[in-house]
């Protein structure tokens, strides 16, 4: 391509030195347009201060067996479950039923008698009745998931189980969601 | 140019409209577009008026927009209770609320006919198809924009709504939870979402405005449609936009706005949910969740469809499916006043529409849910099969020579 700025007698045939600058021209402008799109787009993303709020602790000592506390964390509930020990037990039973989307009881919890997970229908983003349903876990009344007694998907439209939030145990009535 | 044939008596004549006019040929301008020089079909009926009624939605939508931002605070703490200040407080800002609210309404109703006529007439065919394009894309305008003004009074229903419609996107495999974050600026709805939605919300009607100005140019290039789908052979077919149709408008007009009246008066609340008389509560997921009458012809496609992205893409393909009509329909003839067969079907499809509408109103389980995908079924099978099927097969009547043809036979006949 360099061979070619003397053959500058306009044919269309040969690509000329200013073919060359052109392009590359051309193809520095696109680069630098979409770099300054960038920001344009990015500042939709969650900012810093929202990034910042993405852990909650909670106190478990009041939640007695058969209840449940609804915190909040990043803006959406978290369920988390004093289990009874049926419930404990059917969970673990349905490990081998037909599950959309299989997983361990054992997997879920990190101990069984506690449930901690997101409270948002993984279909579209509804929060679930608990206690309801058809599987005695919880009930999305907006389109119709039920979910079991482990949070895992059963019966509609949505795809996934509820989702676990990262948490870890600080002693054995205090946990921090994040 | 305009001007070389515009009229030198009356309004031209006046030497101040003379003055501007050599300088900027805004009257000429005007009279070609929607004025005396613009010469239109002598047989258009009513269901032409719905054009120039959405015209009039779009600016009433517009003007009652910019002062009700004039009151409203785009906060999740202060949202609600700027919009019951301006229900309570604020001088005629009930008045102003309600018409923007059924304003949103009426323009949704006014659309829908107009695009039934479009579909009925024929008036997506060659060479109208950038015109039925531009429309489309309109639509497409007008549902974002009225979803995300449903969101700024920050009620039980506008929140939960703005989170169902958000979470449509986490369907998109790999990227489909990045996206819905990027959407709402966190992990949930909240205040960056209904910043954005109202920053959006005020530039999509001027974007609408826009693309409204490319659709009226398209429908400059070829004139109207008509009721008989035929093209316009000479003058003898045609009378000037001014006054004949102006003032057909304008008994459309009259009409329509007795029945907007009628909602804003009578009815304010009829169209909406009182759910959203409740403030937005992240924690409680009201029990029945559903959208604005306008989109529950979509909602129960998407609830039709028992897998979540299916159901998103059927939803999403029922518009997109609009702009591949020009092709899927291969029929010569325009009105469907000569289609024996795509005349009934277009019936059938309008009540399959209605059902649609319906079943998106309801629990989704039991009859709705079938009517629903029943309806759903129909809707596609329309534009996918019959309307190329019917095309070839069907043995259109006789068309009229040209437009001012039948009336001539008529009055001689008398």
């Amino acid at each position: 391509m360099a061979g070619t700025a003397p053959h500058s007698q306009a044919g269309n045939a040969a690509p000329t030195r200013r073919d060359f600058i052109v392009i590359t021209a051309s193809a520095f402008g696109a680069v630098g347009a979409a770099a300054a799109l960038w920001p344009f787009v990015h500042q939709m993303n969650p900012s810093a201060d929202v990034l910042a709020l993405s852990s909650t602790e909670l106190d478990l000592s009041h939640i007695a067996v058969g209840q449940s506390v609804t915190v909040l964390w990043r803006g959406k509930p978290v369920f988390v479950r004093h289990r009874t020990p049926a419930e404990i037990e059917q969970a673990r039973k349905d490990d081998t039923a037909a599950l959309p989307d299989p997983a361990k009881d054992e997997t879920r919890v990190k101990k069984p008698e506690w449930l901690v997970m997101m409270g948002v229908c993984t279909h579209l983003g509804c929060v679930p009745l608990g206690q309801k349903g058809d599987f005695g876990g919880w009930f999305c009344p907006c389109h119709g998931s039920h979910y079991d007694t482990s949070g895992r998907i059963r019966k509609g439209p949505a795809p996934l189980n509820l989702p676990v939030p990262e948490y870890t145990f600080l002693s054995d009535t205090r946990i921090r969601i994040g | 140019m305009a001007n070389n044939n515009a009229p030198t008596s009356g309004f031209f004549a006046n030497p101040v409209v003379k003055w501007i006019e050599y300088r900027l040929p805004v009257f000429s301008t005007l009279d070609h577009m929607v004025g005396t020089q613009y010469p239109t079909p002598k047989n258009l009926n009513y269901w032409w008026n719905f054009g120039s009624l959405a015209g009039l939605c779009l600016v009433v939508q517009i003007l009652t927009g910019i002062v009700l931002v004039m009151h409203y605070t785009p906060h999740t703490s202060m949202a609600f209770d700027s919009v019951e200040h301006i229900m309570r407080d604020v001088n005629y800002g009930w008045l102003l609320r309600y018409i923007h609210a059924n304003g949103a309404s009426m323009f949704f109703i006014v659309v829908y006919i107009h695009i039934f006529r479009g579909l009925y007439f024929g008036s997506y065919k060659s060479p109208r198809e950038l015109l039925w394009f531009l429309g489309v894309i309109i639509l497409l305008l007008m549902m974002a924009t009225a979803f995300m003004g449903y969101v700024l009074p920050w009620g039980q229903m506008s929140f939960w709504g703005a989170t169902v419609i958000t979470n449509l996107f986490s369907a998109i495999p790999v990227v489909g939870e990045h996206v819905v974050t990027w959407l709402w600026g966190g992990f949930a709805v909240d205040n960056p979402t209904l910043n954005r939605f109202f920053s959006l919300h005020y530039l999509l009607p001027f974007v609408i405005v826009g693309v409204v100005i490319l659709h009226v140019l398209a429908l400059h290039q070829f004139g109207s449609n008509n009721p008989l789908g035929i093209d316009v052979k000479g003058p003898q077919d045609t009378i000037p936009f001014h006054p004949y149709y102006t003032i057909k408008d304008a008994v459309g007009v009259g009409v329509f706005l007795l029945l907007f009246s009628f909602f804003i008066f009578y009815a304010p609340n009829y169209l909406g949910h009182p759910d959203n008389y409740i403030p937005a509560n992240p924690l409680v997921t009201p029990a029945h969740i559903v959208p604005e009458w306008y989109f529950l012809p979509f909602y129960a496609i998407l609830r039709s469809v028992p897998d979540k992205l299916g159901g998103v893409l059927l939803m999403f393909g029922a518009i997109a499916i609009l702009f591949l009509l020009p092709w899927l329909d291969t029929s010569k003839v325009r009105s469907a006043r000569f289609r024996p067969i795509y005349k009934q079907l277009s019936w059938v499809f309008l009540i399959a529409c209605i059902g649609l509408g319906y079943s998106g109103g309801m629990p989704a389980e039991g009859l709705p849910l079938v009517i629903g995908r029943i309806c759903t079924v129909y809707y596609f099978l329309h534009f996918l099969v019959v309307m190329p099927l019917v095309g070839w097969f069907e043995k259109p009547t006789k068309l009229p020579a040209s437009i001012s043809e039948p009336v001539l036979k008529t009055q001689a006949a008398e």
